[in-house]
Protein backbone atom coordinates (compact mmCIF):
# COMPACT_ATOMS: atom_id res chain seq x y z
CA UNK A 1 0.00 0.00 0.00
CA UNK A 2 1.11 3.46 -1.00
CA UNK A 3 2.19 5.17 2.33
CA UNK A 4 4.04 8.54 1.93
CA UNK A 5 4.30 9.60 5.39
CA UNK A 6 7.44 9.00 7.12
CA UNK A 7 5.53 9.35 10.74
CA UNK A 8 4.77 5.59 12.26
CA UNK A 9 2.92 5.34 15.27
CA UNK A 10 1.78 1.65 16.68
CA UNK A 11 -0.53 1.87 18.97
CA UNK A 12 -1.97 -1.88 18.96
CA UNK A 13 0.22 -2.85 22.00
CA UNK A 14 -2.83 -5.17 22.87
CA UNK A 15 -2.40 -7.46 19.76
CA UNK A 16 1.33 -7.83 19.91
CA UNK A 17 4.13 -5.96 21.10
CA UNK A 18 7.88 -5.87 19.52
CA UNK A 19 10.18 -7.87 21.20
CA UNK A 20 12.92 -5.98 23.41
CA UNK A 21 16.49 -5.80 22.73
CA UNK A 22 17.24 -6.89 25.78
CA UNK A 23 14.55 -10.01 25.10
CA UNK A 24 16.92 -10.69 21.95
CA UNK A 25 19.53 -10.56 23.62
CA UNK A 26 18.85 -12.71 26.33
CA UNK A 27 17.92 -15.75 24.22
CA UNK A 28 20.55 -15.32 21.92
CA UNK A 29 22.96 -17.71 23.11
CA UNK A 30 20.27 -20.25 23.60
CA UNK A 31 19.85 -20.49 19.81
CA UNK A 32 23.95 -20.37 19.46
CA UNK A 33 25.47 -21.83 22.81
CA UNK A 34 23.03 -23.85 24.90
CA UNK A 35 21.05 -25.05 22.54
CA UNK A 36 20.65 -28.51 24.40
CA UNK A 37 17.53 -30.97 25.15
CA UNK A 38 16.58 -30.03 28.73
CA UNK A 39 15.53 -33.65 29.05
CA UNK A 40 19.11 -34.94 28.35
CA UNK A 41 21.03 -35.96 31.14
CA UNK A 42 24.88 -34.84 29.72
CA UNK A 43 26.03 -31.39 30.64
CA UNK A 44 24.84 -29.72 27.14
CA UNK A 45 21.34 -30.47 28.67
CA UNK A 46 21.61 -29.88 32.52
CA UNK A 47 22.51 -26.56 31.39
CA UNK A 48 19.51 -25.99 29.29
CA UNK A 49 17.50 -27.46 32.65
CA UNK A 50 19.20 -25.49 35.02
CA UNK A 51 18.42 -22.31 32.63
CA UNK A 52 14.69 -23.11 32.48
CA UNK A 53 14.33 -23.86 36.04
CA UNK A 54 15.94 -20.82 36.71
CA UNK A 55 13.48 -18.95 34.46
CA UNK A 56 10.80 -20.67 36.13
CA UNK A 57 12.25 -19.47 39.15
CA UNK A 58 12.50 -15.57 38.40
CA UNK A 59 8.64 -15.51 36.90
CA UNK A 60 7.58 -17.39 40.03
CA UNK A 61 9.18 -14.33 41.92
CA UNK A 62 7.08 -12.23 40.05
CA UNK A 63 4.14 -13.88 40.88
CA UNK A 64 4.60 -14.35 44.14
CA UNK A 65 4.38 -18.23 43.84
CA UNK A 66 7.00 -20.93 43.97
CA UNK A 67 9.26 -22.20 40.46
CA UNK A 68 6.98 -25.36 40.38
CA UNK A 69 3.70 -23.84 40.17
CA UNK A 70 4.73 -22.30 36.79
CA UNK A 71 4.08 -24.02 33.83
CA UNK A 72 5.27 -23.21 30.34
CA UNK A 73 2.99 -23.41 26.95
CA UNK A 74 3.01 -22.18 23.62
CA UNK A 75 0.44 -19.04 23.91
CA UNK A 76 -1.68 -17.89 25.94
CA UNK A 77 -4.85 -19.83 24.23
CA UNK A 78 -2.94 -22.99 25.31
CA UNK A 79 -3.15 -21.64 28.75
CA UNK A 80 -6.64 -20.83 28.72
CA UNK A 81 -7.39 -24.13 27.02
CA UNK A 82 -5.44 -26.02 29.63
CA UNK A 83 -6.78 -24.44 32.60
CA UNK A 84 -9.82 -24.74 31.86
CA UNK A 85 -10.46 -28.02 30.06
CA UNK A 86 -7.64 -29.74 32.64
CA UNK A 87 -9.69 -28.20 35.57
CA UNK A 88 -12.87 -29.43 34.77
CA UNK A 89 -11.55 -33.06 34.07
CA UNK A 90 -10.43 -33.93 37.16
CA UNK A 91 -13.28 -32.53 39.30
CA UNK A 92 -16.44 -34.25 39.63
CA UNK A 93 -18.56 -31.06 39.30
CA UNK A 94 -20.40 -30.30 36.16
CA UNK A 95 -20.83 -26.15 36.61
CA UNK A 96 -18.73 -23.68 35.14
CA UNK A 97 -19.08 -20.18 35.52
CA UNK A 98 -17.88 -17.81 33.04
CA UNK A 99 -18.02 -14.21 31.60
CA UNK A 100 -19.44 -12.73 28.00
CA UNK A 101 -16.35 -10.79 27.80
CA UNK A 102 -13.85 -13.67 27.74
CA UNK A 103 -11.62 -13.77 25.09
CA UNK A 104 -12.52 -16.50 22.27
CA UNK A 105 -9.97 -19.03 23.95
CA UNK A 106 -12.12 -18.84 27.02
CA UNK A 107 -15.06 -18.63 25.21
CA UNK A 108 -14.61 -21.63 22.71
CA UNK A 109 -13.42 -23.77 25.26
CA UNK A 110 -16.45 -23.40 27.64
CA UNK A 111 -18.49 -23.36 24.62
CA UNK A 112 -16.56 -27.13 23.69
CA UNK A 113 -17.35 -28.67 27.36
CA UNK A 114 -21.19 -27.50 27.08
CA UNK A 115 -21.85 -29.07 24.12
CA UNK A 116 -20.24 -32.36 26.00
CA UNK A 117 -22.65 -31.53 28.87
CA UNK A 118 -21.19 -29.14 31.42
CA UNK A 119 -23.77 -26.41 32.54
CA UNK A 120 -22.24 -23.51 31.81
CA UNK A 121 -23.42 -19.64 33.13
CA UNK A 122 -22.71 -16.72 31.41
CA UNK A 123 -21.91 -13.40 33.43
CA UNK A 124 -23.53 -10.37 32.56
CA UNK A 125 -21.22 -7.12 32.93
CA UNK A 126 -22.41 -3.37 33.86
CA UNK A 127 -21.66 -0.76 31.09
CA UNK A 128 -18.52 -0.09 31.57
CA UNK A 129 -17.83 -3.83 31.47
CA UNK A 130 -16.90 -4.70 34.94
CA UNK A 131 -18.66 -8.42 35.55
CA UNK A 132 -21.65 -8.43 37.76
CA UNK A 133 -20.54 -9.87 41.24
CA UNK A 134 -24.27 -10.27 42.22
CA UNK A 135 -24.98 -12.40 39.33
CA UNK A 136 -21.38 -14.37 40.06
CA UNK A 137 -23.08 -14.61 43.86
CA UNK A 138 -25.68 -15.94 42.49
CA UNK A 139 -24.82 -18.64 40.20
CA UNK A 140 -21.99 -20.13 42.28
CA UNK A 141 -23.56 -23.78 44.08
CA UNK A 142 -21.90 -27.08 45.03
CA UNK A 143 -21.38 -27.98 41.59
CA UNK A 144 -19.52 -25.14 40.28
CA UNK A 145 -16.24 -26.98 39.07
CA UNK A 146 -14.58 -23.49 38.30
CA UNK A 147 -14.88 -19.40 37.89
CA UNK A 148 -13.30 -17.97 34.49
CA UNK A 149 -12.81 -14.26 34.44
CA UNK A 150 -10.27 -12.30 33.08
CA UNK A 151 -8.11 -9.89 34.59
CA UNK A 152 -8.21 -7.16 32.31
CA UNK A 153 -10.65 -7.30 29.27
CA UNK A 154 -8.55 -7.29 25.88
CA UNK A 155 -10.71 -4.93 24.06
CA UNK A 156 -12.07 -2.48 26.45
CA UNK A 157 -9.29 -2.65 29.11
CA UNK A 158 -11.47 -2.93 31.91
CA UNK A 159 -9.99 -4.17 35.12
CA UNK A 160 -12.00 -7.24 36.90
CA UNK A 161 -12.83 -7.49 40.90
CA UNK A 162 -10.89 -10.80 40.25
CA UNK A 163 -10.01 -11.10 44.30
CA UNK A 164 -13.56 -10.73 45.42
CA UNK A 165 -14.76 -13.25 42.47
CA UNK A 166 -12.00 -15.65 43.76
CA UNK A 167 -13.37 -15.41 47.87
CA UNK A 168 -17.14 -16.40 46.40
CA UNK A 169 -15.74 -19.18 44.33
CA UNK A 170 -13.97 -20.14 46.94
CA UNK A 171 -16.87 -20.50 49.25
CA UNK A 172 -18.29 -23.61 47.47
CA UNK A 173 -15.10 -24.94 46.58
CA UNK A 174 -15.19 -23.76 43.29
CA UNK A 175 -11.80 -23.26 41.45
CA UNK A 176 -10.93 -19.76 40.41
CA UNK A 177 -9.22 -19.05 36.51
CA UNK A 178 -8.06 -15.64 35.50
CA UNK A 179 -7.00 -15.19 32.19
CA UNK A 180 -3.91 -12.34 32.57
CA UNK A 181 -2.94 -12.09 29.03
CA UNK A 182 -3.57 -8.48 29.16
CA UNK A 183 -3.17 -7.17 32.62
CA UNK A 184 0.43 -9.13 33.05
CA UNK A 185 3.21 -6.78 31.98
CA UNK A 186 0.84 -4.01 32.34
CA UNK A 187 0.18 -4.28 36.25
CA UNK A 188 1.60 -5.75 39.20
CA UNK A 189 -0.09 -9.36 39.92
CA UNK A 190 0.39 -11.23 42.80
CA UNK A 191 -1.27 -14.65 42.68
CA UNK A 192 -2.07 -14.32 46.66
CA UNK A 193 -3.75 -11.20 46.47
CA UNK A 194 -5.69 -12.16 43.48
CA UNK A 195 -6.53 -15.70 44.94
CA UNK A 196 -6.30 -17.64 42.17
CA UNK A 197 -5.44 -21.02 41.27
CA UNK A 198 -4.90 -20.89 37.61
CA UNK A 199 -3.60 -17.83 36.12
CA UNK A 200 -3.09 -17.41 32.22
CA UNK A 201 -0.09 -15.33 30.69
CA UNK A 202 1.60 -14.53 26.87
CA UNK A 203 4.99 -13.70 26.08
CA UNK A 204 4.09 -11.77 23.15
CA UNK A 205 1.92 -9.19 24.83
CA UNK A 206 5.12 -7.93 26.66
CA UNK A 207 7.53 -7.59 24.57
CA UNK A 208 8.74 -11.29 24.45
CA UNK A 209 8.36 -13.45 20.88
CA UNK A 210 4.54 -14.99 19.79
CA UNK A 211 4.79 -18.54 20.86
CA UNK A 212 6.13 -18.57 24.29
CA UNK A 213 3.10 -18.54 27.40
CA UNK A 214 2.19 -19.72 30.61
CA UNK A 215 0.07 -20.98 33.54
CA UNK A 216 0.55 -20.58 36.95
CA UNK A 217 -1.45 -23.43 38.72
CA UNK A 218 -1.53 -23.40 42.67
CA UNK A 219 0.05 -25.98 44.67
CA UNK A 220 -2.54 -28.89 45.10
CA UNK A 221 -4.78 -27.60 42.56
CA UNK A 222 -5.01 -30.91 40.26
CA UNK A 223 -5.31 -30.34 36.66
CA UNK A 224 -5.04 -32.62 34.14
CA UNK A 225 -2.19 -33.26 31.61
CA UNK A 226 -2.77 -31.35 28.56
CA UNK A 227 -0.03 -32.77 26.01
CA UNK A 228 0.88 -36.60 26.24
CA UNK A 229 4.69 -37.23 25.74
CA UNK A 230 7.79 -37.38 27.34
CA UNK A 231 7.21 -36.61 30.71
CA UNK A 232 8.22 -32.27 30.66
CA UNK A 233 6.74 -29.80 32.71
CA UNK A 234 5.97 -32.15 35.66
CA UNK A 235 4.21 -34.58 33.28
CA UNK A 236 1.58 -32.51 32.86
CA UNK A 237 2.66 -30.96 29.34
CA UNK A 238 4.53 -32.92 27.31
CA UNK A 239 6.76 -31.13 24.34
CA UNK A 240 10.79 -30.60 24.31
CA UNK A 241 11.01 -27.01 25.87
CA UNK A 242 11.22 -24.01 24.13
CA UNK A 243 14.38 -23.09 25.94
CA UNK A 244 15.38 -19.55 24.31
CA UNK A 245 11.97 -18.56 23.90
CA UNK A 246 11.58 -19.63 27.77
CA UNK A 247 14.50 -17.38 28.73
CA UNK A 248 12.99 -14.52 26.75
CA UNK A 249 9.57 -14.81 28.67
CA UNK A 250 11.49 -14.46 32.32
CA UNK A 251 13.43 -11.34 30.57
CA UNK A 252 10.56 -9.75 29.50
CA UNK A 253 8.37 -9.92 32.54
CA UNK A 254 11.21 -8.36 34.83
CA UNK A 255 11.04 -5.51 32.25
CA UNK A 256 7.50 -5.12 32.88
CA UNK A 257 8.34 -4.68 36.32
CA UNK A 258 10.44 -2.10 35.65
CA UNK A 259 8.82 -0.13 32.99
CA UNK A 260 5.56 -0.31 35.45
CA UNK A 261 7.24 2.97 36.82
CA UNK A 262 6.10 4.61 33.72
CA UNK A 263 2.44 3.76 34.11
CA UNK A 264 1.89 7.22 35.25
CA UNK A 265 2.85 8.62 32.00
CA UNK A 266 1.15 6.34 30.18
CA UNK A 267 -2.22 6.94 32.02
CA UNK A 268 -1.63 10.52 31.35
CA UNK A 269 -1.62 9.98 27.93
CA UNK A 270 -4.23 7.66 27.81
CA UNK A 271 -6.58 10.20 29.37
CA UNK A 272 -5.37 12.93 27.39
CA UNK A 273 -6.43 10.62 24.26
CA UNK A 274 -9.64 10.49 25.44
CA UNK A 275 -10.29 13.61 26.49
CA UNK A 276 -9.12 15.26 23.24
CA UNK A 277 -10.76 12.63 20.80
CA UNK A 278 -14.08 12.58 22.79
CA UNK A 279 -14.03 16.08 21.59
CA UNK A 280 -15.17 14.79 18.38
CA UNK A 281 -19.18 15.13 18.08
CA UNK A 282 -20.89 11.71 18.00
CA UNK A 283 -18.31 9.92 20.27
CA UNK A 284 -17.95 8.04 23.34
CA UNK A 285 -15.56 6.33 25.76
CA UNK A 286 -16.31 2.68 25.91
CA UNK A 287 -15.38 1.02 29.39
CA UNK A 288 -14.54 2.47 32.91
CA UNK A 289 -13.20 5.74 32.50
CA UNK A 290 -10.46 4.55 35.53
CA UNK A 291 -10.49 1.44 35.95
CA UNK A 292 -8.71 0.65 32.55
CA UNK A 293 -5.31 -0.68 31.72
CA UNK A 294 -3.00 1.94 31.65
CA UNK A 295 -2.82 1.92 27.79
CA UNK A 296 -6.32 1.23 26.82
CA UNK A 297 -8.51 3.74 24.85
CA UNK A 298 -11.65 2.75 23.23
CA UNK A 299 -13.76 4.99 21.82
CA UNK A 300 -16.48 5.01 19.06
CA UNK A 301 -17.17 7.14 16.46
CA UNK A 302 -20.95 7.04 15.58
CA UNK A 303 -22.39 6.87 11.94
CA UNK A 304 -18.89 5.73 10.79
CA UNK A 305 -17.54 2.18 10.41
CA UNK A 306 -14.32 0.74 11.60
CA UNK A 307 -12.43 -0.61 8.79
CA UNK A 308 -12.14 2.32 7.12
CA UNK A 309 -10.91 4.17 10.02
CA UNK A 310 -8.10 1.44 10.31
CA UNK A 311 -7.61 1.95 6.52
CA UNK A 312 -7.12 5.67 6.72
CA UNK A 313 -5.44 5.29 9.69
CA UNK A 314 -3.02 3.24 8.02
CA UNK A 315 -2.36 5.61 5.19
CA UNK A 316 -1.10 7.78 7.85
CA UNK A 317 1.35 5.60 9.46
CA UNK A 318 -1.23 4.85 12.79
CA UNK A 319 -1.76 1.39 13.31
CA UNK A 320 -4.91 0.55 15.85
CA UNK A 321 -7.90 -1.06 16.04
CA UNK A 322 -11.66 -2.11 16.05
CA UNK A 323 -13.95 -3.99 17.46
CA UNK A 324 -16.34 -3.48 13.66
CA UNK A 325 -17.59 -7.11 12.51
CA UNK A 326 -16.13 -5.94 8.75
CA UNK A 327 -12.49 -6.24 10.32
CA UNK A 328 -13.17 -9.91 11.62
CA UNK A 329 -13.40 -13.15 9.55
CA UNK A 330 -16.84 -13.92 11.37
CA UNK A 331 -18.62 -10.54 10.32
CA UNK A 332 -19.87 -10.34 14.05
CA UNK A 333 -19.17 -7.04 15.58
CA UNK A 334 -17.60 -7.02 19.52
CA UNK A 335 -19.42 -9.65 21.53
CA UNK A 336 -17.53 -7.04 24.56
CA UNK A 337 -18.93 -3.93 23.31
CA UNK A 338 -22.84 -5.68 22.51
CA UNK A 339 -22.37 -7.32 26.50
CA UNK A 340 -21.44 -3.52 27.77
CA UNK A 341 -24.96 -2.88 25.86
CA UNK A 342 -23.19 -0.56 23.06
CA UNK A 343 -25.94 -0.88 20.33
CA UNK A 344 -25.09 -3.04 17.64
CA UNK A 345 -24.13 -0.08 15.08
CA UNK A 346 -21.90 1.97 17.56
CA UNK A 347 -19.75 -1.24 17.61
CA UNK A 348 -19.41 -1.18 14.44
CA UNK A 349 -17.77 1.93 14.65
CA UNK A 350 -15.50 1.34 17.58
CA UNK A 351 -11.59 2.23 17.30
CA UNK A 352 -9.62 0.03 20.11
CA UNK A 353 -5.93 2.15 20.50
CA UNK A 354 -3.57 0.19 22.77
CA UNK A 355 -0.72 2.37 24.09
CA UNK A 356 3.08 0.48 24.83
CA UNK A 357 5.88 2.13 27.21
CA UNK A 358 7.55 3.03 23.46
CA UNK A 359 4.41 5.22 22.42
CA UNK A 360 5.51 9.07 22.82
CA UNK A 361 3.93 12.46 23.63
CA UNK A 362 4.27 12.83 19.90
CA UNK A 363 2.71 9.51 19.19
CA UNK A 364 -0.72 10.86 20.72
CA UNK A 365 -0.27 14.20 19.51
CA UNK A 366 -0.30 12.92 15.71
CA UNK A 367 -3.13 10.48 16.32
CA UNK A 368 -4.95 13.86 17.80
CA UNK A 369 -3.77 15.49 14.74
CA UNK A 370 -5.19 12.93 12.55
CA UNK A 371 -8.10 10.80 13.40
CA UNK A 372 -10.35 13.87 13.47
CA UNK A 373 -10.22 14.66 9.59
CA UNK A 374 -10.18 10.67 9.15
CA UNK A 375 -13.99 10.70 11.01
CA UNK A 376 -15.34 13.66 9.26
CA UNK A 377 -14.36 12.23 5.45
CA UNK A 378 -15.87 8.88 6.12
CA UNK A 379 -18.84 10.68 7.77
CA UNK A 380 -18.90 13.11 4.67
CA UNK A 381 -19.97 9.38 3.04
CA UNK A 382 -21.90 8.08 5.86
CA UNK A 383 -26.13 8.47 4.22
CA UNK A 384 -26.83 8.04 8.05
CA UNK A 385 -24.67 10.65 9.53
CA UNK A 386 -27.04 13.85 10.53
CA UNK A 387 -24.25 16.55 10.10
CA UNK A 388 -22.43 18.60 12.77
CA UNK A 389 -25.61 20.95 13.93
CA UNK A 390 -26.61 20.24 17.74
CA UNK B 1 -7.41 -6.70 5.45
CA UNK B 2 -5.82 -7.79 1.77
CA UNK B 3 -7.45 -5.29 -0.52
CA UNK B 4 -6.39 -5.25 -4.29
CA UNK B 5 -4.78 -1.78 -5.42
CA UNK B 6 -7.69 -0.90 -6.75
CA UNK B 7 -10.21 -1.19 -4.07
CA UNK B 8 -7.72 0.76 -1.77
CA UNK B 9 -7.65 3.83 -4.80
CA UNK B 10 -11.34 3.27 -5.16
CA UNK B 11 -11.79 3.13 -1.19
CA UNK B 12 -9.22 5.93 -0.45
CA UNK B 13 -10.72 8.37 -3.83
CA UNK B 14 -14.08 7.31 -4.07
CA UNK B 15 -15.89 8.26 -7.76
CA UNK B 16 -19.15 10.03 -6.91
CA UNK B 17 -19.70 10.16 -3.68
CA UNK B 18 -22.57 12.66 -2.65
CA UNK B 19 -26.38 13.09 -3.02
CA UNK B 20 -28.67 14.05 -6.34
CA UNK B 21 -31.37 16.40 -4.67
CA UNK B 22 -33.73 16.03 -8.03
CA UNK B 23 -32.97 12.25 -8.58
CA UNK B 24 -34.95 10.35 -10.07
CA UNK B 25 -34.39 7.17 -8.88
CA UNK B 26 -33.05 6.44 -5.09
CA UNK B 27 -32.39 3.16 -3.70
CA UNK B 28 -31.21 2.32 -0.13
CA UNK B 29 -29.94 -1.30 0.66
CA UNK B 30 -28.30 -2.98 3.84
CA UNK B 31 -28.71 -1.95 8.12
CA UNK B 32 -26.61 -0.03 10.09
CA UNK B 33 -26.83 -3.53 12.58
CA UNK B 34 -25.27 -5.59 9.71
CA UNK B 35 -22.64 -2.05 9.57
CA UNK B 36 -22.96 -1.37 6.07
CA UNK B 37 -26.20 0.98 3.89
CA UNK B 38 -25.70 1.96 0.74
CA UNK B 39 -27.60 4.64 -0.54
CA UNK B 40 -27.28 5.46 -4.10
CA UNK B 41 -29.00 7.97 -6.30
CA UNK B 42 -29.97 8.26 -10.00
CA UNK B 43 -30.14 11.30 -12.82
CA UNK B 44 -31.77 9.49 -15.32
CA UNK B 45 -32.67 11.36 -19.16
CA UNK B 46 -34.46 9.17 -22.08
CA UNK B 47 -33.48 6.09 -20.04
CA UNK B 48 -29.94 6.43 -19.97
CA UNK B 49 -28.17 7.22 -16.54
CA UNK B 50 -26.92 10.87 -17.31
CA UNK B 51 -25.74 11.15 -13.33
CA UNK B 52 -25.27 8.52 -10.76
CA UNK B 53 -24.24 9.06 -6.73
CA UNK B 54 -23.73 7.17 -3.69
CA UNK B 55 -23.48 7.62 -0.02
CA UNK B 56 -22.34 4.72 2.16
CA UNK B 57 -21.70 3.57 5.39
CA UNK B 58 -18.97 0.46 5.55
CA UNK B 59 -15.94 -0.99 5.52
CA UNK B 60 -13.13 -0.30 2.62
CA UNK B 61 -14.88 -2.83 0.28
CA UNK B 62 -18.23 -1.52 0.61
CA UNK B 63 -17.25 2.27 -0.33
CA UNK B 64 -15.30 1.10 -3.09
CA UNK B 65 -18.06 -1.67 -4.52
CA UNK B 66 -20.42 1.46 -4.33
CA UNK B 67 -17.70 3.68 -6.14
CA UNK B 68 -17.11 1.00 -8.81
CA UNK B 69 -21.10 0.60 -9.51
CA UNK B 70 -21.40 4.03 -10.11
CA UNK B 71 -18.62 4.24 -12.35
CA UNK B 72 -19.97 0.91 -14.51
CA UNK B 73 -23.71 2.11 -14.84
CA UNK B 74 -23.17 5.39 -15.60
CA UNK B 75 -23.77 6.94 -19.14
CA UNK B 76 -25.42 3.45 -19.74
CA UNK B 77 -29.01 3.08 -20.20
CA UNK B 78 -31.79 1.67 -17.93
CA UNK B 79 -31.41 -1.87 -19.43
CA UNK B 80 -27.22 -1.91 -19.14
CA UNK B 81 -27.27 -1.54 -15.52
CA UNK B 82 -29.93 -3.94 -14.70
CA UNK B 83 -27.75 -6.01 -16.12
CA UNK B 84 -25.04 -5.20 -14.08
CA UNK B 85 -23.35 -8.14 -11.49
CA UNK B 86 -21.67 -8.16 -8.16
CA UNK B 87 -19.34 -10.50 -10.33
CA UNK B 88 -18.80 -7.80 -12.66
CA UNK B 89 -17.42 -4.84 -10.00
CA UNK B 90 -15.41 -7.91 -8.32
CA UNK B 91 -13.96 -8.24 -11.02
CA UNK B 92 -13.57 -4.81 -12.19
CA UNK B 93 -12.23 -4.36 -9.04
CA UNK B 94 -9.69 -7.13 -9.44
CA UNK B 95 -11.11 -9.24 -6.68
CA UNK B 96 -12.41 -8.86 -2.67
CA UNK B 97 -11.51 -11.00 0.32
CA UNK B 98 -14.20 -13.93 0.66
CA UNK B 99 -15.37 -12.16 3.48
CA UNK B 100 -16.22 -9.12 1.44
CA UNK B 101 -18.24 -10.40 -1.72
CA UNK B 102 -21.30 -9.97 0.54
CA UNK B 103 -20.06 -5.86 -0.37
CA UNK B 104 -19.94 -5.94 -4.05
CA UNK B 105 -23.81 -7.98 -3.27
CA UNK B 106 -24.99 -5.16 -1.81
CA UNK B 107 -23.88 -2.48 -4.53
CA UNK B 108 -25.81 -4.63 -7.02
CA UNK B 109 -28.88 -4.64 -4.93
CA UNK B 110 -28.20 -0.77 -4.20
CA UNK B 111 -28.15 -0.04 -8.17
CA UNK B 112 -31.31 -2.33 -8.73
CA UNK B 113 -33.29 -0.43 -5.74
CA UNK B 114 -32.57 2.82 -7.10
CA UNK B 115 -33.77 1.55 -10.55
CA UNK B 116 -36.94 -0.17 -9.06
CA UNK B 117 -38.04 3.22 -7.44
CA UNK B 118 -37.18 4.99 -10.89
CA UNK B 119 -39.57 2.34 -12.41
CA UNK B 120 -42.38 3.00 -9.33
CA UNK B 121 -42.19 6.68 -9.83
CA UNK B 122 -43.02 6.91 -13.07
CA UNK B 123 -45.24 3.98 -12.85
CA UNK B 124 -43.16 1.97 -15.22
CA UNK B 125 -44.26 -1.44 -15.06
CA UNK B 126 -41.74 -4.03 -14.59
CA UNK B 127 -41.03 -7.59 -14.43
CA UNK B 128 -39.91 -7.95 -10.57
CA UNK B 129 -37.34 -11.06 -11.72
CA UNK B 130 -35.28 -8.14 -13.24
CA UNK B 131 -34.84 -6.55 -9.70
CA UNK B 132 -33.49 -10.26 -8.49
CA UNK B 133 -30.68 -10.22 -7.75
CA UNK B 134 -28.02 -12.69 -9.16
CA UNK B 135 -25.84 -14.04 -6.06
CA UNK B 136 -27.98 -16.55 -4.32
CA UNK B 137 -28.73 -15.49 -1.06
CA UNK B 138 -27.95 -12.18 -1.78
CA UNK B 139 -30.19 -10.64 -0.09
CA UNK B 140 -29.14 -8.64 2.36
CA UNK B 141 -31.33 -8.21 5.45
CA UNK B 142 -32.87 -11.77 5.13
CA UNK B 143 -29.15 -12.69 5.40
CA UNK B 144 -27.97 -10.97 8.54
CA UNK B 145 -31.21 -11.65 10.20
CA UNK B 146 -30.25 -13.32 13.31
CA UNK B 147 -29.21 -9.72 14.37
Amino acid sequence: MANDTKRFVYADNAATTPVAPEVIKEMQPYFEECWGNPSSIYRKGLEAKRAINGARERIANILGCTAKEIFFTSCGSESDNWAIKGAVALSKKKHIITTKIEHPAVLQTVAKLEKQGYRVTRLDVDNYGVVRLDQLEAALDEDTALVAIMAANNEIGTLQPIAEAAKLAHRVGALMFTDAVQAMGALPLRVDELGVDLLSFSGHKLNAPKGIGGLYVRRGVRIDRFVDGGGQESGRRGGTENVPYIMGLAKAMELAQEKMADNARLITLRDRLVRELTKIPYSHLNGHPTERLPGNVNITFQYIEGEGMLLLLDQAGICVSTGSACSSASLEPSHVLVACGVPIEDAHGSLRISLGHQNTEEDVDYIIQTLPGIVQRLRDMSPIYPGNEF
Amino acid sequence: MDYSEKVLDHFTNPRNVGEIPDADGVGTVGNPKCGDIMKMFLKIEDGVIVDCKFKTFGCGAAIATSSMATELIKGKTIEEALQLTNKAVVEALDGLPAVKIHCSVLAEEAVKSAVADYYKRNNIPFDAKLLECTEEGCCHLAAHGEH
